[in-house]
């Protein structure tokens, strides 16, 4: 079943550049992978910690490298997100002028590569999926963006190449650190190592500093971020949408996958560089965020803000932070899918994204209000949505990391700043919404048309899925919290 | 069992050769293609030869013709390395030979010359590739350095040609020279010239070791010339250049292989001196940084492949200074597959618009094929999972963390950025052109189907090849 979740998407690309009817091809393998991935939900053994649904094929005995899959509770909410996001992508892709076909290849090439990622259980193919969205990317927001797409394009390429590169390198050293008798690309293998104490405290610090920096670059960790919200900015809504919803999340991924339960020490030693970068994300980018004056930029900017949350969430790392952070990374990813989209619409309507020129579009755009509306509130971590459930995870994870009673700890500290944050996040998110729906509207966007029926499909799954999350959190932790809990009776020695 | 001994090869692609040449002199109403198609298909054929090989003699046992010619698993790997890439030039020669007339004022002539000159070549690469004695490697690298003064210069009624021609004979002689010189060096030091009996007399101990030294220098300085390592590279970009384009991807992948296998074979006696590995250092870090850097800025396709291919000479040199051989022929394996792939594009796109990156404005509209091929190339190149060149870079990094060489590896990751952007200048440019004219190149490009199937096999053997390595390292074991 995860083959059929990976190899799907890449064989309708196919399909669809050797000449098939490219929306229809697109539409139904997203919506198959969905079904899939919702059976796979399903059937899940939620008691269980390890690995389910495992495949493995050897690819080369001489390195040990397996083309293997397999899904634990973290993985698998991983799993629905990118399936949930890529339907809501591909059904919000608009008309295209150019290489039609092309588009949706490049959507579900993305959509491919991030499953990979999150299914695989071995190093090799995890890293290596990830990269397969690399091309795909750079042509979407190069021969489909708007703005600067040029400069976008590049600037997000030659930062996620280098990111990567340094992950790579971080991975590579990770492998060949371990006493050759353990040596493997195996997460499970892996896993056995840690528990074992096979990695030296030194050498994990160097490792977790690499992994850091090359998955912190992936993610726009603060002084690492530039690119994320020109990027967004310019690229088609669909290609934001799988990008800042699903493949930015790979670093998170990846930082709760390996970095924190197989390096122990490493995360300990450079607990205190991450919350002071963290912050930098949630108040320096947050007031960042306030400063935009268009709606495109403003949500580019906060969905490296809310990044900090996460980041938090695994930088305390005990069991209710790292859960509020897996369950936060699913959140945000529906969350700011659906304002991009709803973001997309307008411009497809206006052409235009500037606070100045918008205005009052409620009126004539009931349903895109509604929808907006409902992400923001979401985004901002209103009670009864999915963000806000995971972010009181993290807020009570991060406030007792290291609780001492005699002192106020780094900790509570940035738990406090953290909190601030979320007023930062209401102050842009209302502002942004008054100044596009609310208030005098401009004639000449009288005629503007609501979003279309068939439209009004993915906004409700992906609202649906917040709201859900939000009232019955339990529905998520259940089968997160055991996967999690493995780690930290690894770490905690 | 048909046995073959592994010498007939060589034999037999050198009287393919030769008939090929006589055939021209003497009859001058054949098809000149049929000459090319003759010789793919001999190649063909001892290929599958290669598979039939009787087990070797021992050196030891042997007369004085094994005393220098080695057929160990590496060699047999190269030959036949050396045997496709040449099949391939061939392939793309006949889709040049339009390019190649027009330039001659008579149609038709000297193009038997054409096609044959690649053979003599192959047949030089396959002795070096098996050569451990440094007489017999001086004469076959001469084979091979001799057949491309012709090759490269043979538009001769281009300015840019004979530029080419002239430099290349000009360093080709002198690095000729300098590799002649440490020869005598380490010819006067261990009084041997064979690689097996100078690693049994370092091994005895009374060596002049600054003798051997600076002969040892004075033989990469040879080598050097071949593989364009940095600061020897400065005939690259020109000869890329002036030459036809076929010989530019021979020189490119036929020359610098058999010049790496070279290398690593002299190497091997060699490292045990001092500061040696240092040396290899230095190179390898100058030529990664000088290739890349570059590269950056090149407008002309050729010229930027010239670039690239210094840059990968830089990473195929990490490779030897952490004597790795298997990481070594993985690479050139894949770098073979993507090289003649983008030439071979590129052949067919320059005949119409030139070879400018400009030249490739909006192939993505005109040609989807081409630039789908295109793509595949420049990705590979570039480095991106799922292709053989990923798998290349990756063994290659490892093998140098393994041996703790992070300078090289640093130095590697930076410029591996900047080869994203050159590269994946190539496909922006084939994509979404820079200046949104309509492209005033409306004429379509014929494909023949052989150089379509070879495009579509190189492409297939690139994706293959970067899921799925075993068979290449499977294939080095033997």
């Amino acid at each position: 079943m995860l083959l059929f979740l990976v190899l799907c998407p890449i064989l309708a690309a196919i399909l669809i550049l050797i000449g098939a009817p490219a929306r229809f091809t697109a539409l139904v393998t997203a919506i198959l992978n969905l079904i899939v991935a919702f059976v796979l939900f399903v059937e899940f053994d939620r008691a269980a910690a390890g690995f389910q649904f495992i495949s493995s094929t050897v690819v080369s005995t001489d390195w040990g490298i397996h083309f293997a899959f397999g899904v634990d509770g973290l993985s698998l909410l991983m799993l629905e997100l990118a399936a949930l996001v890529s339907v809501a992508a591909v059904w919000f892709t608009g008309k295209i002028d150019s290489y039609e076909s092309a588009f949706y290849a490049c959507l579900l090439l993305i959509s491919a590569g991030a499953i990979g990622a999150f299914a695989a259980i071995d190093l090799f193919f995890f890293y290596a999926f990830h990269e397969l969205a690399l091309i795909p990317t750079f042509l979407l927001i190069g021969i489909w963006g708007t703005g600067n797409r040029s400069r976008a394009a590049w600037k997000i390429t030659i930062y996620l190449t280098v990111g990567s590169f340094i992950l790579l390198i971080g991975l590579i050293l990770l492998y060949q650190s371990l006493p050759a008798s353990a040596r493997s690309f195996d997460f499970r293998d892996l896993q056995t190592a840690a528990t074992a104490h096979a990695l030296a405290a030194p050498a994990q610090r160097h490792i977790y500093l690499l992994l850091l920096i090359g998955f912190g670059v992936l993610i726009s960790l603060f002084p690492f971020h530039s690119w994320a919200p020109e990027a967004y900015a310019s690229a088609p809504s669909p290609a934001a949408m799988l990008h800042a919803g699903v493949l930015k999340k790979f670093g998170l991924y990846g930082l709760l996958r390996l970095a924190v339960p197989l390096l122990p020490d490493g995360a300990h030693y450079w607990t205190q560089l991450l919350v002071i970068l963290l912050l930098g994300n949630i108040i320096y980018i947050g007031l960042a965020t306030i400063a935009q004056k268009q709606l495109d930029w403003m949500l580019g900017y906060s969905s490296v803000m809310h990044m900090g949350y996460i980041f938090l969430g695994i930088a305390s790392a005990n069991s209710i932070g790292s859960t509020g952070a897996a369950t936060l990374i699913f959140a945000h990813g529906l969350s700011i899918a659906l304002l991009f989209a709803i973001a997309g619409q307008i411009r497809e309507r206006t052409g235009t994204l500037s606070f100045d020129d918008l205005g009052g579009l409620a009126k004539v755009m009931p349903f895109a209000g509604l929808a907006f509306g409902f992400g923001a509130f979401a985004a901002i971590g209103l009670p009864g949505f999915a963000n806000f459930a995971s972010e009181i995870m993290i807020f009570f994870g991060a406030f007792r990391h290291g609780w001492e009673m005699q002192r106020f700890h780094l900790f509570q500290i940035a738990t406090v700043l953290a909190l601030w944050g979320v007023v930062i996040s209401t102050v842009y998110m209302l502002r942004a919404y008054r100044a596009t729906f609310m208030g005098t509207m401009p004639e000449r966007w009288a005629t503007l048309v609501d979003l279309r029926r068939s439209l009004r499909i993915p906004a409700a799954i992906l609202i649906a899925a917040l709201i859900i999350v939000g009232f019955f959190p339990q529905t998520v932790v259940n089968i997160i919290t055991p996967a999690i809990r493995t780690y930290f009776l690894t770490a905690n020695k | 069992m048909i046995a073959i001994g592994a010498p007939y090869l060589e034999i037999a692609v050198l009287v393919c050769g030769m008939a090929i040449l006589l055939l021209e002199t003497f009859a001058t109403k054949m098809d000149r293609k049929l000459f090319a198609y003759a010789g793919i298909v001999v190649l063909t054929a001892v290929l599958i030869g290669s598979f039939f090989l009787a087990p070797q003699e021992t050196p030891q046992s042997a007369s004085a013709f094994w005393n220098f010619y080695i057929a160990d698993g590496l060699a047999i790997f190269f030959k036949r390395f050396e045997l496709i890439t040449t099949i391939l030039v061939l392939v793309m020669m006949i889709d040049y030979a339009p390019e190649i007339q027009r330039s001659m004022d008579r149609t038709g002539t000297n193009l038997g010359e054409f096609f044959s000159l690649p053979l003599l070549t192959c047949a030089g690469l396959m002795y070096l590739v098996s050569a451990i004695d440094f007489i017999f490697i001086f004469v076959s690298l001469e084979l091979v350095t001799i057949s491309f003064f012709v090759l490269v210069s043979f538009a001769r009624k281009d300015a840019v040609a004979l530029e080419a021609g002239v430099k290349y004979l000009i360093l080709g002689g002198v690095s000729a020279a300098f590799l002649v010189y440490g020869i005598t060096w380490i010819f006067g030091a261990t009084g041997e010239t064979n690689l097996q009996r100078i690693t049994t007399s370092f091994a005895g101990g009374n060596v002049d070791t600054h003798a051997a030294t600076f002969g040892a220098v004075l033989i990469i300085v040879g080598l050097g010339f071949k593989i364009a390592a940095v600061p020897f590279q400065a005939w690259v970009p020109d000869v890329y250049q002036g030459a036809p384009t076929p010989v530019t991807a021979f020189l490119s992948v036929g020359s610098k292989t058999a010049g790496f296998v070279v290398l690593i074979r002299v190497l091997q006696p060699f490292l045990m001196l001092p500061n040696m590995q240092r040396l290899l250092v230095l190179l390898a870090l100058l030529t990664v940084v000088y290739g890349n850097l570059a590269a950056l800025p090149q407008q002309n396709l050729k010229r930027l492949l010239g670039y690239s291919s210094i840059a990968h000479a830089g990473y195929l040199l990490i490779a030897v200074v952490c004597l790795d051989g298997p990481s070594l022929a993985f690479y050139l394996v894949a770098y073979l597959l993507m090289t003649l792939l983008s030439f071979a594009v590129l052949i067919l796109v320059s005949q119409k618009t030139g070879d400018e990156i400009s030249g490739f404005d909006g192939l993505g509209k005109r040609e989807p094929f081409l630039a789908f091929a295109m793509l595949v190339a420049m990705v590979s190149l570039a480095g991106l999972p799922f292709t053989a060149g990923f798998f290349g870079k990756f063994f290659i990094f490892a093998s140098a963390i393994a041996q703790k060489q992070f300078v090289l590896v640093a130095v590697g990751i930076l410029t591996v950025a900047c080869g994203f952007y050159y590269y994946l200048k190539v496909v922006r440019a084939m994509y979404w052109p820079a200046a949104d004219q309509p492209s005033a190149q409306n004429e379509t490009i014929t494909i023949s189907p052989l150089s379509r199937l070879i495009m579509i096999a190189l492409m297939v053997a690139t994706i293959v090849l970067g899921v799925y390595p075993q068979p290449i390292l499977n294939a080095l074991k033997h």
